[in-house]
């Protein structure tokens, strides 16, 4: 199912535009990276994907259905968000009944609940903390029950809004991992974040935003060169792109993971 | 400055200690960055240096913690407060959330500390420009955004001057060229008031760039302590997970290929590497 955006514009009850006629389309199957500096409306933006804000004006549809005319609990069959900060999210006493949660309401049959929430606490890494209260974790496996939270839903979309916050190496390597493979899986995965070498890593297209409008949109490798534009709003390109447009690269292909890199740089041999 | 002299501490109701006979000395004026898994003890090691263990989660903590002149079990954590500032991970839990604007927010420490009125509104006005945030100075602190309310967690800290600064993941929701902004203004108080600067941060690239000195943690030991150039690049990262710049990660990566001189060593950060691949070049 594709998101299509058109000429999207929100402004808040304190008269704040945040996002100004924004435009484009989510294609089912799509891995997209959000980025750009705070403030810029990125957070703004993806709450409209499911449903959690509704334009001021310009529309926003999920498949052939605007999102005015979905209930918030009918986007969420569709679209499951992973909040920035899983305090805003979390309720329940243990992991396990906190990551059941989505498909008990969904009224699954429980034989299907059951076999969602075991695979999500795996993907999550959880599955040893499963009896536990949330509030016991430290913040970043807490981050991670929010996110298995949303994978038990199994939703056709995924919208992950800094998922790498306080994560460990292990843990970025983890999310990134289940990024690929839901990505794998057919599903569609949209990332707000600021860590631009996961971005480049695990991202087919990267949306730039900045004053809530949009200043690039295009393959990561494309975008995430253009250290110019990325300035205009407080970002740099990834970390090996940055090595990269300081050694004698020539017209290779710029990296974007720490593979691509070393093949480009031995090939020159 | 700071010492721990063989410090062990165990939350309470636990078995495995968080933090396992640490040593070590931190000068004043020194930017020392603390790495590690999840786990290893790096919010524990925050928490004790600012007297939340043991006065706040009570538990076992043996051997001595001495902050700014003070061995912080014998004293309260209001004595602390004045000399050590610790910036939590999440902003939501240091603000107050009881004040209407970014101003008042940064004001509420000093008001419990009872600086002079003249004195708080300097301090404020110098702390809100340092930290990026006087634009934010009538805004309502629950309607920024989490990079933002990062940026005022900060400035309400270090309005109180304290002698040793404690971050811990200070910048985590700030975009690249803020995080740089941030950590550069907390270099530079480092350097001109001889505030002793803890750091503690996941993004390697942020460290090797920023800091003097890095401790790395393991299962709450200490496992390296070194120069960023040194400790970065070693084995003892991988081996305790700790993580690597893409640099580094790189460079090892070309070794393994055969593409990086024996005695060459593996650069932590990106002028290093753009030095180190020049002179590696096949």
């Amino acid at each position: 199912m594709d998101i299509v955006l058109e000429a999207l514009t929100h402004t808040y009850p304190g008269g704040v535009t945040a996002l100004q006629d924004v435009s484009f389309t989510l294609r089912a199957g799509e891995a997209v990276a959000i980025v750009g500096q705070n403030g810029a409306g990125k957070t703004t933006l993806v709450k409209h994907l499911n449903g959690l804000l509704l334009p001021t004006s310009g529309t926003v549809r999920l498949g052939e259905t605007d999102t005015r005319r979905r209930s918030v609990a009918q986007m969420a069959a569709q679209v499951g968000y992973v909040f920035q900060n899983p305090d805003d999210q979390l309720f329940q006493p243990t992991v396990a009944r906190e990551v059941a949660f989505g498909p008990h309401n969904l009224r699954w049959p429980a034989a299907r609940a059951v076999a969602a929430t075991a695979a999500a606490l795996e993907a999550a890494g959880l599955t040893a903390v499963a009896d536990r209260h949330p509030y016991d974790l430290a913040p970043s496996e807490r981050k991670r029950v929010a996110l298995a939270a949303v994978l038990a839903m199994e939703t056709p979309i995924i919208v992950l809004d800094e998922p790498t916050t306080g994560q460990d190496y292990a843990g970025v390597a983890r999310i990134g991992g289940l990024v690929d493979d839901l990505i794998a899986h057919g599903r569609t995965v949209i990332t707000v974040t600021h860590d631009l070498d996961f971005c480049a890593e695990h991202f087919a297209r990267v949306i730039v935003m900045g004053q809530g409008r949009v200043l690039l949109d295009g393959p990561a490798r494309a975008v995430l060169a253009q250290a110019d534009v990325l300035a205009q709003t407080d970002v740099e390109p990834p970390q090996l792109m940055r090595l990269a447009a300081q050694l004698p690269w020539g017209d290779a292909p710029l990296p974007l993971t720490v593979a691509d890199f070393v093949a480009t740089w031995i090939g020159r041999s | 400055m700071l010492t721990l002299d063989h410090v062990t501490y165990r939350y309470p109701n636990t078995e495995r200690p968080a933090l396992r006979d640490l040593s070590l000395t931190i000068p004043a004026g020194q930017f020392c960055a603390v790495v590690g898994a999840n786990g290893a003890g790096k919010s524990t090691l925050a928490y004790t240096l600012a007297g939340f263990v043991p006065h706040f989660y009570h538990g076992t903590l043996t051997g001595a913690v001495t902050v700014a002149g003070l061995n912080t079990a014998s004293v309260t954590l209001a004595d602390l407060v004045r000399r050590v500032g610790l910036v939590f991970q999440n902003p939501y839990n240091q603000i107050s959330g009881t004040k209407f604007t970014v101003r008042e927010e940064v004001a509420f420490g000093l008001e419990n500390l009872g600086v002079p009125r003249a004195e708080m509104l300097e301090r404020i006005a110098a702390t809100m420009q340092l930290t990026g945030i006087a634009a934010l100075a009538e805004r309502s602190p629950l309607t920024l955004s989490g990079g933002q309310m990062q940026r005022v967690a900060l400035a309400s800290v270090l309005a109180m001057q304290p002698q040793v600064l404690v971050l811990d993941e200070p910048a985590s929701q700030l975009d690249p060229i803020g995080t740089r902004e941030v950590l550069a203004a907390v270099q530079a108080l480092a350097a001109s008031r001889r505030i002793t600067v803890v750091l503690i941060e996941h993004k390697l690239e942020w460290v090797a760039a920023f800091a003097d000195r890095v401790l790395v943690l393991a299962d709450g030991a200490l496992v390296a302590d070194g120069p960023p150039a040194e400790v970065l690049a070693s084995d003892v990262l991988l081996t305790h997970a700790a993580g690597q710049t893409r640099y580094t990660q790189a460079a090892r990566l070309a070794r393994a290929q055969g593409g990086w001189p024996a005695n060459q060593p593996l650069p932590v950060t990106l002028p290093q590497a753009v030095a180190a691949f020049q002179a590696a070049r096949p």
